[in-house]
């Protein structure tokens, strides 16, 4: 697509890149949509905002946003943002990354930078898979799950992101899915103006890979994601999470807690 | 304690000289992990930081370090981080990044026994192919080999200048002998030093692309939050830094990153000639076994046996042709390293079909300038 | 009096059916069309329906739907 297309969005996309390289009806394009419609509705300056994300389908995103976007290795999204959160505070830093990125290969900073506290947005599309090199089970695919590198069924169990992520000290933790469009707005939405390690799983359809191992259509998966989910106020350790079964969602954390900047620039202030 | 460049002389030991260097040069982000022998200079700069303003942080892992490091230059900073053999390894892959992404930062590598473990409180030189060979693809690095305290100073804030002009991770490779030697140290006035700062965009950000360069090969490089909005991805890329695997772009980018530091040898090689004009035994060697050599060589005068020093200030970009005129009139080199054959491949290639005698040492210690002069001896004989 | 109404882009579409099975008041169905890239677009069956809610507008993953005023008359 090489023409200027008009999109009531497209000061915030690079519409020069569109259309997006995402297969028909994955999840990561609605996330995309739902960041730009956020930044929008806070008519944030898009000067001040940097994106960052790691590798995998949703490492693309930022490949897309018409902010300072930049593209890390496998996994190193998080210290990557966390240079650039401490360098400008007076830049927002959000990170959009998968759950393979963000917590397998990338998994011991995400525990460093939650517990830190460094003041970043986190959005993490959970497809329960390795999508972008071909379905690979992942640190959060279900248990007995056939993958093509768990032919038999999977024998690990996976993670609950929120309660991992909660646990190791964020100070804001939601889970979504694509299919609450406008709850997940709003968590961006506040999650873009809070300060603090803030941290949104958005569950979202693999349409191609998880889903086709399932033999799922994405409609579907999407049917799934209204179905099968709750929304509830619990503590994150109690947001249990199984597609086939049931998905707790919800805004689980807001706490307010100093981030790691502001402790910094007050040691510096006492330094001197 | 508050000024950022401490003029002035003092009895330090290097890896102290090597934090003083970088924030002489205006280093505005460090980050590391402590690792035997270069954990000292992070103590200093976590000392020195939080008065200066700069941004500190001891990272889980090495690993993010780097990746830090990048966000940080990225950011607008100076940034670095210093480490170890191992801690190199682990950096590899965003080291590659940074290259890949023209990321200016300088990484420390105060070298110890390897490999792996090894022998992590001894000096050697044996990561010297790491930093130019380690990573994936085709890649050229800039490698420095400071051999005193006060080239641990001097060569830190040289090692940003070169980072800077030509928007590429630089490498200072010293070793657990000079990281804890204690040596005089002098800090010029603030005045004196000579800090160089990467090229900024003139264009607007319409105009603006963030990979297109000119004849120098270094494109102009705006910071996050100056409203250039631009991206940047490991991924190979074209000028506007949008992915782009055709086959023309890979050939375009490869090259130009490569040819950034190949058709800038003769600049950025940094060398120091001992008695070499009329030598007819040409003695190789960088670092600390560098000290060795030019005693080794002025006791071979002595003895009346014509030897010179070449001593290599800079190892990356290996200077070939440098090397093959300074070997023109000898009757042979002789390549002084600690560890087993590293450098030495790139001196036999340079000066083929030139004999050159290869002289290792594991374990520690550099050479003493005996066993030099006796290879000097022998090559005579 | 220019009204507005969604409007959708078939270049950009990819064919994944969302907008036709969550649009609350079945405003979409498919189209018997087959664009260049091979893809199925919606069609929009009843525009009278529209309540112009912009859930389909977000629910979209390609950007292939947006609600812009409509140039033509009535």
């Amino acid at each position: 697509m090489t023409e200027e297309m008009k999109h009531p969005l497209s000061d915030y996309l690079r519409m020069d890149r569109l259309p997006h390289i995402w297969c028909a009806g994955c999840g990561l394009g609605i996330i995309l949509h739902s960041y730009v419609e956020a930044i929008q509705e806070l008519s944030m300056d898009l000067d001040k905002i940097v994106t960052i994300s790691g590798i995998g389908c949703a490492g693309r995103a930022s490949g897309y946003v018409n902010t300072d976007a930049f593209h890390t290795t496998h996994g190193r999204a998080l210290p990557f943002a966390t240079g650039i959160s401490i360098s400008r505070p007076d830049l927002k830093t959000v990170v959009i990354s998968g759950d393979g990125d963000l917590f397998a290969i990338g998994g011991n900073h995400l525990i460093h930078a939650a517990r830190r506290n460094v003041d970043m947005l986190v959005i993490c599309s959970n497809n329960f898979n390795y999508g972008m090199t071909g379905a690979q089970y992942g640190p959060t695919t279900p248990l007995n799950t056939r993958t093509p590198t768990s032919p038999y069924g999977s024998i690990e169990n996976p993670f609950n992101l929120v309660a991992l992520v909660a646990s190791s000290g964020a100070t804001m933790v939601s889970r979504w899915t694509v299919y609450h469009v406008y709850h997940l707005k709003n968590a961006i939405k506040k999650g873009l103006q809070k300060k603090g390690f803030s941290f949104i799983e958005v569950i979202s359809p693999c349409t191609t890979g998880f889903g086709r191992l399932n033999k799922q259509t994405p409609i579907e998966m999407m049917r799934q994601l209204r179905d099968n989910t709750k929304i509830m106020k619990v503590h994150p350790t109690e947001a249990t999470i199984d597609p086939s079964t049931e998905i707790i969602i919800g805004d689980f954390v807001d706490v307010r807690k100093p981030t790691y900047g502001e402790i910094l620039r007050e040691l510096e202030a006492k330094a001197r | 304690m508050a000024d950022r460049v401490l003029t002035g002389t003092r009895f330090v030991h290097g890896d102290w000289a090597c934090a003083e260097g970088a924030i002489s040069a205006g280093c505005g982000y460090y980050a590391a992990y402590p690792i035997t022998p270069a954990t000292e200079i992070a103590e200093r700069i976590a000392q020195r930081f939080p008065v200066l303003g700069g941004k500190f942080i001891q990272f889980e892992d090495e690993i993010g370090a780097i990746a830090s490091v990048i966000g940080a230059s990225f950011s607008g900073l100076k940034a670095m981080t210093a480490t170890s053999g191992p801690g190199v390894s682990l950096m590899l892959e965003n080291i590659g990044l940074a290259v890949m992404t023209e990321a200016p930062c300088v990484i420390v590598n105060v070298m110890r026994g390897g490999p792996s473990t090894g022998q992590p409180t001894m000096g050697a030189q044996g990561d010297v192919m790491q930093c130019r060979w380690g990573m994936h693809g085709d890649v050229e690095t800039i490698a420095l080999a400071p051999q005193s305290v006060q080239e641990m100073y001097d060569l830190t804030v040289e090692a940003f200048n070169l980072s800077e002009a030509y928007r590429t991770p630089v490498f200072l490779l010293s070793d657990a002998n000079i990281g804890h030697l204690y040596e005089r140290l002098t800090i010029p006035r603030e005045e004196e030093l000579t800090l160089v700062d990467r090229k900024r965009p003139t264009l607007p950000p319409s105009e603006y692309l963030p990979y297109r360069a000119d004849e120098s090969l270094v494109p102009p490089m705006a910071s996050f939050g100056d409203g250039y909005r631009f991206y940047s991805t490991g991924l190979t890329h074209d000028e506007k830094g949008y992915p782009d695997m055709s086959v023309e772009t890979q050939d375009k980018l490869v090259r130009r990153l490569c040819d950034k530091i190949r058709r800038n040898t003769d600049k950025i090689t940094r060398v120091e000639a001992l008695m070499t004009d009329d030598c007819e035994v040409l003695v190789v060697a960088y670092g600390i076994a560098a000290r060795s050599a030019a005693t080794a060589v002025k006791q071979a005068r002595d003895r009346g046996l014509k030897a010179g020093l070449l001593r290599l200030v800079s190892l990356w970009p290996f200077p070939d042709k440098l090397l093959e005129k300074m070997a023109e009139d000898a009757k042979a080199v002789i390549v002084a390293e600690m560890n087993y054959g590293q450098l030495v491949r790139e001196v036999e290639r340079a000066v083929k079909p030139k004999p050159v005698r290869f002289l290792p040492k594991l374990g520690e210690n550099p050479h003493t300038p005996g066993e030099i002069l006796e290879a000097i001896r022998r090559i005579d004989a | 009096m220019a009204k507005q109404r969604i409007k959708l882009n078939k270049q950009l579409c990819k064919g994944c059916g969302y907008c036709i099975e969550f649009c609350p008041n079945n405003v979409f169905e498919k189209s018997e069309e087959i664009t260049e890239k091979g893809v199925t677009p919606p069609r929009i069956k009843n525009p009278d329906k529209c309540t112009l809610c912009g859930l389909c507008t977000r629910l979209c993953p390609d950007f292939a739907l947006t609600i812009e005023e409509d140039e033509t008359d009535g």
